[in-house]
């Protein structure tokens, strides 16, 4: 990949920013799916009573990613770290809006050519206005 | 449903029951559409070799998830999250056993709240500690 390339500026100019909300029905057929997927057999999430922390990993954050790889040219971006603070449980029924943005982002060079160590930032809020969850995933462009 | 975990019932440097996960491609496929990341990494081991991994690799948030289940298995259904932390710090490999274990650190009360600190990781089977994390939950207390 040639220097520059990687349209790693644009993210930079982004820093900061946050996106658009985006909302998201919560229904408990997405709970159990994503239980499944996990291999959890817990009946709070398996009946779709409540969701698991973890859920939030399954709310727009892979929307997001793929906005950001819409500007970037990257081969692939992998996970270096996950943080969440769960402030509310999650039930089927909620509606969540989820506000992501770039807190920070810094270049190294790898094995691989460039690498881009990206931080991004969300917070989660239901219906009724109260903060759900924030998370911070520490993800790396390459 | 395992038995309710109580405050009291945590000693500091106790360990949390291992949780054994044998993930799977086809893990890794319904992973993929339960939170929507179709990331070839995951799925295409041609691509995944092109980008100087040995093979397709398990989601790093899959990981979490599963340090996740780990402690709500142990909290019980009256316990709570309140931080789950995870960095990734090795690959993992489908078809690989991954033991989830945890240790607790640290108790106390605050705000009225019980609080139980826990170290988390991830080995694979070579006993390569492949993710580390922390977590930081509120137990029920008999009072």
């Amino acid at each position: 990949m040639a220097e520059g390339a990687s349209g790693v500026d644009k993210l930079r100019s982004r820093i900061g920013v946050e996106w658009e909300p985006r909302t998201y029905q919560i229904e408990s057929e997405m709970v159990r799916r994503f239980a499944r997927a996990v291999g959890d057999a817990n009946p709070l999430w398996q009946d779709g009573i409540i969701a698991p922390p973890t859920f939030i990993l399954a709310i727009g954050f892979e929307e997001f990613v793929e906005d950001v790889l819409s500007l970037v040219s990257f081969g692939t971006v992998l996970m270096g770290g996950t943080e969440l603070e769960c402030y509310q449980t999650i039930r089927p029924g909620d509606v969540i809006t989820a506000i992501f943005k770039i807190s920070n982002l810094r270049e190294r060079q790898g094995e691989m050519g460039k690498m881009a160590f990206m931080t991004f930032d969300s917070t989660y809020k239901n219906q009724r206005q109260e903060l759900v969850a924030k998370c911070r995933q520490m993800v790396i462009g390459y | 449903m395992t038995q309710q975990l109580y405050y009291e019932d945590v000693i500091v440097g106790g360990e949390i029951t291992p949780l054994v996960k044998q993930p799977t491609t086809r893990q890794l496929v319904m992973w993929a559409g339960a939170v929507g990341d179709y990331l070839p990494i995951h799925y295409d081991k041609d691509f995944a070799q092109s980008r100087g991994l040995s093979g397709v690799i398990v989601h790093g948030q899959l990981v979490g998830a599963f340090l996740g289940q780990l402690i709500t298995d142990w909290i019980g259904e009256q316990g709570r999250v309140r931080k789950l932390s995870c960095n990734y710090k090795g690959m993992n490999y489908p078809g690989e056993a991954l033991t989830c274990k945890g240790k607790v650190t640290k108790k106390y009360v605050e705000d009225e709240h019980h609080y139980v600190e826990c170290s988390l990781w991830a080995e694979n089977s070579k006993g390569d500690k492949t993710a580390s994390g922390k977590a930081i939950v509120i137990l029920p207390s008999r009072g």
